[in-house]
Formats: structure tokens, sequence, C-alpha cells
């Protein structure tokens, strides 16, 4: 079993093409930023380049899409072996992906489908991250995702398999508050037991992106800035976790990184004061 | 159903949805299920936007619309890259539009220079390593990006038109048939139509990497002096072009 990933707080930034030039010519205020794995597990060429650029000057977190965790079908060997010549090279802050799955039977959905929280499905699950960890050589954090359907047959609550699977494999992880709010407004739940469920002393980064509402469901979009009701429960996981990375997640309608740069303030502003609250 | 059966059923309904199907995942099941669907097609959708933009440019919105419709029903993404997906894009617009190979040649174009953008680095050789070389041992490596297609049609007009925004000729048949060679260098993607003889001559270096064997295809298609002397112009042409990015021997 891996120990978890070090420690890490501070702020940080997606890097996304609109704002390559941003950061390869200025000096942008952030701790770190996280890039998509699968965007440089390629041969060569431009964005390989870029990431070595940006590798110079920031910590760079690796936050895949496409392990598959929860996959009955095992993991691609292919693809692990990729992921870890980039991890080699880079030396990232942290690799991460989500408790999901898109592959079964030689078919890849590219969506983050939903794990039936089962006794089965938790077994699979640490199976494969036990494997994960293993050939990449280090410790991973896994994300909650959003999800729109759940298991008839669930046996036990998200955070409950969260803390499970963290305590039996030893990984990390990667809390996003929106796929809280979202999940736990699709089905129901409370979000704040979610947050006091899993273990706080795993969690090595946090996301905060925004949603959209869709047909009496919440869709996790990532073209929104971050609601009020997200940053509300962003305070009140920050109390819970204490110091730990925070980034803002913004994948489609990208606006200047002004705009992305105001809300990290703002999660560095709501990050203080819970250290400041906590001191005194 | 045990994890290994609800993960193809759920398989089964992302491909070809139905209401029967919806059904075994619970009756409330129906909403969220019509989520993943939607994200499921629209980023493949979204992917082949990417991957084409100008085949969509010249067939248009809906004609392209309706041919990524047709790819997703035949083809379902089997690898964990995306950037695959669009791979057999080409050979759905063949079959949709058997009389416009102007089309499936505008779609190799654009994969080939996509392919290229990402393909492995090659360092360009240095001008005095060919010195030492044994011509007739030599042997001509190609730089990972080199991609090549048999050019029948005006494609590659129309592809630079496209791409430069001006005035996009009609899609018409060549006079004279050859070849498109796609490649990179440094972090820039390049197109170029080469004629029957160059197009033969690196087909032959891909089958056979040997400088001699460059040199015996030339001298078929044109005579003893001008196949060798035409050998030596395309050799340094594609050293030039950073093309062929080794010659060892």
């Amino acid at each position: 079993m891996f120990t978890p990933p070090p420690t890490f707080s501070g702020y940080g930034l997606g890097l996304r093409k609109e704002h390559y030039r941003d950061f390869l010519e200025t000096d942008v205020p952030v701790d770190f930023v996280e890039v998509i794995s699968e965007n440089f597990m390629v041969d060569g060429g431009q964005p390989r380049h870029i990431l070595r650029q940006v590798r110079e000057k920031h910590p760079v977190a690796l936050h895949g899409v496409s392990m598959s965790i929860g996959s009955s079908d095992g993991l691609d060997i292919d693809y692990l072996r990729k992921l870890k010549a980039l991890a080699d090279e880079v030396q990232p802050l942290f690799v991460s992906d989500h408790l999901s799955w898109s592959r079964i039977a030689g078919f890849n959905s590219h969506d983050l489908l939903p794990v039936p929280y089962t006794d089965e499905a938790l077994a699979m699950v640490c199976r494969n991250i036990d494997m994960a960890q293993e050939i990449l050589g280090r410790s991973m954090l896994f994300e909650n995702p959003s999800s729109y359907v759940a298991f008839e047959g669930a046996t036990m609550m998200e955070w409950e398999f969260i803390a499970e699977m963290s305590r039996r494999t030893g990984c990390g992880l990667l809390l996003d508050v929106n796929n809280v709010f979202v999940s736990a407004s699709n089905h129901g739940f409370d979000a704040h037991a979610f947050l006091r469920g899993i273990p706080a002393d795993r969690v090595r980064q946090v996301h905060l992106a925004g949603h959209t509402e869709g047909a009496g469901m919440l869709i996790d979009t990532h073209d929104q800035p971050v609601c009020d009701d997200v940053w509300a429960l962003y305070a009140t996981a920050m109390s819970l976790l204490g110091p730990v990375a925070t980034m803002i997640e913004r994948d489609d309608s990208i606006p200047p990184l002004a705009e992305l740069m105001a809300e990290l303030d703002k999660a560095r502003g709501i990050g203080s004061r819970q250290q400041h609250q906590e001191a005194a | 159903m045990n994890l290994a059966e609800w993960q193809r059923e759920f398989r089964t309904w992302l491909v070809t949805p139905s209401d029967e199907a919806a059904t075994r995942f619970g009756a409330g099941a129906t909403a969220g299920l019509a989520v993943y669907q939607n994200n499921y097609r629209a980023q493949l959708m979204s992917c082949l936007e990417v991957s084409y933009p100008q085949v969509r440019r010249w067939i248009g919105d809906d004609a392209f619309r309706e041919a990524s419709i047709t790819h997703i029903e035949r083809h379902s993404p089997q690898t964990w890259t995306l950037d695959h997906y669009g791979r057999d894009f080409p050979s759905t617009l063949l079959s949709m539009y058997p009389r416009n190979p102007d089309l499936q040649e505008l779609a190799w174009i654009e994969w080939a220079l996509s392919e290229a953008f990402v393909a492995g680095d090659a360092a360009s050789m240095p001008a005095d390593a060919l010195s030492h070389v044994d011509w007739d041992a030599a042997r001509l490596v190609f730089t990972p990006s080199l991609r090549m297609h048999a050019a029948r049609t005006n494609a590659g007009d129309i592809w630079s038109a496209l791409e430069a925004d001006t005035d996009v000729p009609e899609g018409s048949m060549l006079d004279a048939p050859g070849g498109y060679v796609v490649w990179r260098r440094g972090f820039t993607s390049r197109l170029k139509r080469v004629d029957a003889v160059e197009y033969a001559a690196l087909c032959s270096l891909r089958d056979d990497d040997r400088f001699a064997v460059l040199c015996d295809t030339l001298v078929e298609h044109l005579d003893e002096e001008d196949g060798v002397a035409r050998a030596g112009t395309l050799l340094a042409d594609w050293l030039g072009a950073a093309i062929v990015v080794a010659v060892d021997g």
C-alpha cells in the first residue's frame, strides 16, 4: 500500500490552450497548474514542448480522464505506461483521475460513467488502484465525479465508498466541491454529510467549477463561474480540511485569464479566512 | 446484475439507446441516462468537428452533422484517447459520397496534419553528416511525422484556400495524379503535392529504406542518368525540408 502524496497548499488553475500565451510570456501568479494528462500523452510536438516550458515555471498536477478505474475489465496497461512516461518526465505535484469508468469490452465512452457503490465494485476499484499505483510507482488522487444515475442495488453512500477505497489503497483524494453539490442535488443527499464522511487527512487537492441547470438535474459543465452555493460549500470544506491545494477548473466557454484569477482570489480569501478562524 | 453485466448494459444503452434498455436501470434513471447519452454523443461530435474543421466548412454544417451521426452510429470509440476517434472518418465520407474523391482526400489531409502535429520529434541532420556516408549501404530515415497518400484531386488546393480563407476552387480531378505528403517541421505541420515520380520514390523508401532502392526506382521511372541525378536532387530537398532526418551507413 502506498502512502498518500505529500501535502501542498496553494492556489492554481487548469492550464488550457486559450491561456498558453499568458503562462509562457507572463508571470501568472499561481502556485501550481493542472493539465489534462491525456492531452500531453502524445509522442512529441508542440504540446509536450509547451508543457516542458510551463513546468520550468510552475509545479504541475497531472489530471487524467481515461484511466477508467472502475472498469470490471481492469486497466489498460498501454495507457498506464504512457502516463508513467509523462509523470516521470514532468515530476508532477499530483497524479489524479476520477472514481468512474469509461472502458468495457473494447468500448471507450470517453465520459465519466458512475460506479455502483457496492462491495463488488469497491473490491474491483481497489484492485485497479493498487495496480495503477504499482505501475506508476507513486500514489494517486481520485476525484468524486458528478453523477446522474444511482445504482438501485447500492449498499453504501458515495462518501463511505470513497473513505474505504482510500483506506484500503492508501490513495489520496481530490475533492471536487462542485461535483459534491451537483450529485447531492441530483440524488437528494446531504452535501455536508459527504464532506464530513470523507477522510479529511486524505484530501490533497480541491476542484472548484461551475455547473448548469438541466431538465430536472444539475449538469457538471465546467462552463460557468463557481456559483454562490458552491462557494459556501467550499468554505465548509476548508473549515474541515485545513490548508489544501485548490484550483479553478474551467473547460468550456473559457474566459480571459483575469476572470479566472478573480475567482481564484475569491478562493484564496475564503481559504485564508478559514485559517484565521482556526488560529483564533 | 453484477458489475460487468451492469457496465455492458450501460455501454449497450449508450451505443443503441432504447426505452427498453433504459428500464434495466430502474424507473427513475431515465433522465440521468439521457444526460450520459447526450454527453457521449456530444463529445464524439465535438471531436470530429475539431479534427475536421475544413471538411466541415467545405461540405457545410448540415452535411457534416449528418456524416458525423453516420460515423458515430458505425464506429464506437475503442481506445483511451479521443485523438484516434476520427481516424476512419475519411472512409465514412467515402462511403457516403463515393463520387467525391476530393472530399475523401481533403479529409485525409486534415487527419494527416493533425497526426503529424503530435508525432514523435526528430532532430535535424547536421550538414556535414553526409561526408562519410557509404551510399551503397546508406539507409534513409524519415521523420516520424511523415504521412503519404495518392493524389487524384485538387484537395490540396481546396485545403490551402480554406485554411487561408481565400476563394476556394471547385473540386476537380488532377490532369497528372501524384501524391500528397504531410509532415512536421519544427512545430508546424506541412502539406505538399508531389509528382508521380517523387510519390513513387517516397513509397518505395517506405517499403525499403536503402538509398540504392531509391536510385533503382527512379531509374525505372526515368532513365539511368536522369534517375540517379533525380535521386540526388530529391534527397537534398527531403533533407532540407526535414522529411528525411538521418542517413545511416
